[in-house]
């Protein structure tokens, strides 16, 4: 009897008949059964803000239950004795008794709490891993910029929830946001009163936030991460480079049942975690810090991670206002409260269409670079990582001041120094690690891999036996591709007129952005590459190990050299 | 140098014998709970098609009886974990049940075993769904032909004739009086939502630049709500934080009208009279007995500035460390705070309590637009 003959239970093949009578669901459900997913660690990191996603919507239905989203003020006499007498609104009262009087409600508060922190952390990181192997590129821009939307949208929905239970620490985070939003200019007073009903902390911000909180922002959320997968399916998932990897297929495991198996795993174990987490580790006792009062605060007032970066750009900013015809323009708000942001996100959302432009590559990526193999790509994401930490760190500032014993504004001087000048380092340092590494993979392929074996010549001299790299390795590193080259800036023919494209001041900065993306170490060079392998360095050989055999250039413009990398 | 010379003794032959691996990497993962580490031989066909799934882990047939063992024994712990995910599920309704909440500690009690056999049912699932996948279905690996994208010329033609057609249908080309009255109609609509949150609250005003406090309004020491008197309040160095008096638990006029009361040994005053623009904020004539009131609202993005350090006389806000000095008129010497804080004109009633001389004399708190 063969594995796959065994009666399938009636209840299912009946209603799986009684279905496709009606959808004719057979020969689509078949294609989506089969679908394939490539394997690779870091496609798991989407799936972990997916999943937390799933437990923030089970355990928020939860929290809804016994949440009062109202600030109505009443005299806590309940379980937490120490708040007592206490003036309050329902709406910190009702999470008192969620903590202290519901079952499973501390549990539950936590695990919704630690999921948002982790949701957020695993989008950021799911985009970095999208940047870093070029995952953006066409086809999959639109994609990329319903991350942009999401990430965005769930600084929102995370800075809103963490305000609903109207605590201390959340309500003067919530003052500092009426602040900031009492800079923007013109309109922003108006923004204020109309958000909060009138001057803050006023009776209506609470209810309207939740309503945000639980309806609007997560249905758009929903609505997006659907497309998100709906797209991804569609145009089927990149995959990394390796031996059969091409653009034109797609290798990997079938979804039922590998996908589905491992994906279900996945969900568990990320639950389990988060559940562990919050058996474990407190995180945000409002009972602690007491209900909000406009005249307290306490010091080491953080916000919950994703807001750090905003935090420390507004305790980074020397105080600067102007006043702008008769009308105040406080800068030591507005920049910290834009800037950053309109960076980073800014920044990426307009990266896929600088890369196309400078590159001219309107090719279809469904093989992932690796991060060496695009230096300028890498240098830029790695500058924003070390800005984006340079002002989550300074949001600390006063932590770090406390636990490393550094003078309070010595560290805000650093900062402030740091945010210009260190970026710029990080990107140039990248692009030279990328291209180091570049070389290392061509030798790799010319001179074979270290093997560890020490041999001793007749002579006496000891060298290391270099064997030549695997059909996997060797597919991998020669999966490199470099941008083409296009005209030079200021290129012209013999009669002197420029090439298409490169005329004006654009088409001079598009020449040298080219030339920026196309540099690259030839995997191949002087006829040296392809022709060794299959056969190993024999001993008299291993000496060249050495030498530097190298080229720069594109394929394809082996004539016509770009600036810098040549050494020989 | 035993090693040495067993790779000597290789040299002849011309193959070095030395295994497929770098120093410093990690050995081939050994097969515990099987994970299939991709071969290193290289010599497979890179993708099996699906329906000549193949069990080639390590290369072992599915017949060897190493094989057979090694799945049974991942059977027999896929089903332990599946058994102990029920356990603790049970466990998990048994804690819901028994355990009480209702107190601090019956809370923590609680919080620990849901947490914990919540924790295990999961991890279980997830770790027995795991094995499960990696040790007992067999390894397929599929390729699928990536499908272009684009359309190809002749669908996207015959969309655009298609498309040609309807619009012609239609008449939104050729009759521009209706297109252009359809699209006038809109128009409004699109600003009714913007209109219609016109309520969400009233117009600021001039709200913002005052405060509760008015000629003659007593100083109220937050906490206890008493009016206080110069002599109560002797300790040089000192900082207290002061309501006005009728509004000492209403949030909305708490967070512009909050003040610090400090109080100085003599001489250690030296508030210029200072003015921004036309407008008075500071002055000597509005202490009394060395004791001057500030806003508590830091001029940044108004946060409560908290901290006072008694020896150097700065008053510091904990939220983004804007400093003050107290002596000379709250004047800020580091961070983002871009005004002094305002200062209260104060003086004593007929009882001898402290009240407030008037209004700030210009808006306290963060900045804003119509602020000038």
């Amino acid at each position: 009897m063969s594995d796959t003959d065994f009666d399938v239970p009636k209840a299912l093949s009946g209603t799986g008949g009684w279905l496709d009578d009606r959808f004719h669901g057979a020969r689509g459900f078949r294609v989506l059964m089969r679908k394939v997913f490539p394997d690779h660690w870091s496609f798991l990191l989407g799936e972990i803000a997916l999943w937390s996603f799933v437990i923030l919507l089970l355990t928020g239905t939860f929290l809804s239950l016994f949440f009062v989203p109202s600030m109505n003020e009443v005299v806590y006499h309940g379980t937490y004795t120490k708040l007592n007498g206490i003036r309050m609104s329902e709406a910190y009262q009702s999470t008192l008794n969620i903590s202290f009087d519901v079952r499973g409600g501390l549990l539950m508060r936590q695990i919704h709490h630690w999921a948002a922190d982790l949701f957020m952390a695993a989008l950021t990181i799911h985009m970095l891993r999208v940047f870093f192997t070029g995952a953006y590129r066409k086809p999959r821009e639109v994609n990329w910029l319903i991350g942009i939307v999401l990430f965005s949208l769930g600084l929102i929905e995370g800075l809103f929830g963490y305000s609903l239970p109207d605590d201390q620490l959340s309500g003067a985070g919530l003052r500092i946001f009426e602040g900031v939003l009492q800079g923007i200019p013109i309109v922003g007073t108006y923004l204020a009163y109309f958000l909060f009903g009138g001057p803050f902390p006023g009776h209506d911000i609470v209810p309207r936030m939740y309503i945000i909180h639980v309806l609007l922002i997560p249905g758009i959320l929903l609505a997006l991460i659907t497309a998100h997968l709906f797209i991804m399916f569609h145009q089927k998932h990149t995959q990394m480079p390796g031996k059969g990897n091409t653009e034109k297929n797609v290798t990997g495991q079938p979804f039922y049942p590998y996908f589905l198996a491992k994906g279900g795993a996945w969900f568990f174990f990320i639950f389990a975690a988060l559940t562990l987490l919050s058996t474990f580790a407190t995180i945000n006792p409002i009972w602690l810090y007491g209900p909000y009062s406009p005249v307290a605060i306490s010091s080491a007032s953080q916000p919950d991670w994703y807001m750090g970066i905003l935090e420390g750009a507004l305790r980074m900013m020397p105080a600067w206002e102007i006043n702008f015809l008769g009308h105040t323009l406080s800068m030591s708000v507005l920049i910290p409260f834009a800037l950053p942001l309109t960076v980073i996100l800014g920044g990426a959302t307009f990266w896929p269409f600088f890369e196309q432009w400078a590159t001219g590559d309107k090719s279809y990526h469904n093989i992932n670079d690796r991060p060496r193999n695009a230096p300028v790509r890498t240098g830029v994401g790695i500058a924003t990582v070390v800005f984006y930490g340079i002002l989550w760190a300074e949001g600390a500032n006063d932590v770090i001041a406390d636990k490393l014993q550094i003078p309070l504004y010595t560290i805000t001087w650093i900062a402030r120094i740091s945010i210009i000048i260190v970026p710029p380092i990080a990107f140039f340092v990248t692009r030279r690690v990328c291209l180091g590494l570049q070389r290392k993979d061509r030798n790799e392929l010319l001179h074979g891999y270290e093997s560890g074996i020490i041999r001793q010549l007749p002579h006496g001299e000891f060298i290391e036996v270099h064997q030549p790299v695997n059909e996997e390795r060797r597919a991998v590193i020669e999966a490199k591709k470099v941008p083409a080259l296009l005209p030079a800036p200021g290129a012209e023919d013999e009669n002197g007129v420029p090439a298409p494209g490169s005329r004006g001041a654009f088409g001079w900065a598009k020449g040298v952005a080219n030339r920026a993306f196309a540099e690259s170490i030839a995997v191949e060079a002087d006829g040296h590459g392809n022709g060794h392998h299959g056969n190993g360095h024999g001993p008299g050989e291993v000496g060249e190990a050495g030498e530097e055999h190298e080229a720069v250039g594109a394929p394809g413009s082996a004539a016509e050299l770009p600036r810098g990398e040549d050494e020989s | 140098m035993s090693d040495m010379e067993e790779t000597e003794g290789t040299e002849g032959s011309g193959v070095p014998v030395a295994p497929h691996r770098v120093i410093g990497t990690p050995p081939p993962s050994p097969r515990l709970l099987g994970s299939t580490a991709v071969a290193e031989d290289g010599g497979e066909a890179p993708a099996v098609s699906e329906d000549e799934a193949a069990d080639h882990i390590e290369g072992m047939s599915p017949d060897d009886p190493r094989m057979i063992e090694h799945e049974k024994r991942a059977e027999r712990v896929v089903a332990a974990c599946f058994t102990l995910a029920f356990l603790a599920g049970c466990g998990f309704v048994a804690a819901y049940v028994g355990l009480g909440v209702h107190s601090v500690d019956k809370v923590l009690r609680s919080n620990l075993w849901l947490g914990l056999t919540l924790s295990l049912a999961l991890l279980s699932l997830g770790l027995g769904a795991l094995i499960w996948v990696r040790s007992l279905m067999p390894n397929v690996e599929t390729t699928e032909e990536r499908h272009d994208l684009r359309s190809d010329d002749k669908d996207r033609k015959a969309f655009d004739q298609y498309f040609r057609q309807g619009t012609a249908n239609s008449q939104f080309v050729k009759r521009p009086l209706v297109r252009r009255t359809l699209m006038l109609g809109t128009l409004p609509l699109i600003a009714a939502p913007i209109v219609l949150l016109r309520d969400l609250g009233p117009q600021p005003g001039t709200s913002l630049r005052h405060t509760v406090w008015s000629p003659g309004r007593r100083l109220l020491v937050e906490g206890t709500n008493q009016p206080i008197t110069p002599a109560q309040f002797t300790a040089p160095g000192s900082m207290i934080t002061i309501v006005p008096e009728g509004y000492e638990d209403d949030p909305d006029a708490l967070t512009k009208a909050a003040v610090i009361l400090i109080k100085f040994a003599p001489g250690q005053l030296r508030i210029p009279t200072s003015y921004a623009g036309s407008t008075l904020i500071g002055t000597m004539n509005w202490t009394v007995d060395n004791i001057v009131a500030y806003s508590k609202i830091c001029t940044h993005v108004g946060c409560p500035v908290a901290l006072y350090e008694q020896t150097t006389h700065h008053i510091l806000c904990p939220c983004h460390q804007s400093t003050f000095e107290a002596t000379t008129g709250a004047t800020v010497i580091f961070g983002p705070a871009p005004r002094p804080l305002p200062q209260l004109p104060m003086t004593v009633d007929a009882h001898g309590f402290l009240v407030a001389r008037s209004d700030f004399t210009q808006p306290v708190g963060p900045s804003f637009w119509e602020r000038g």
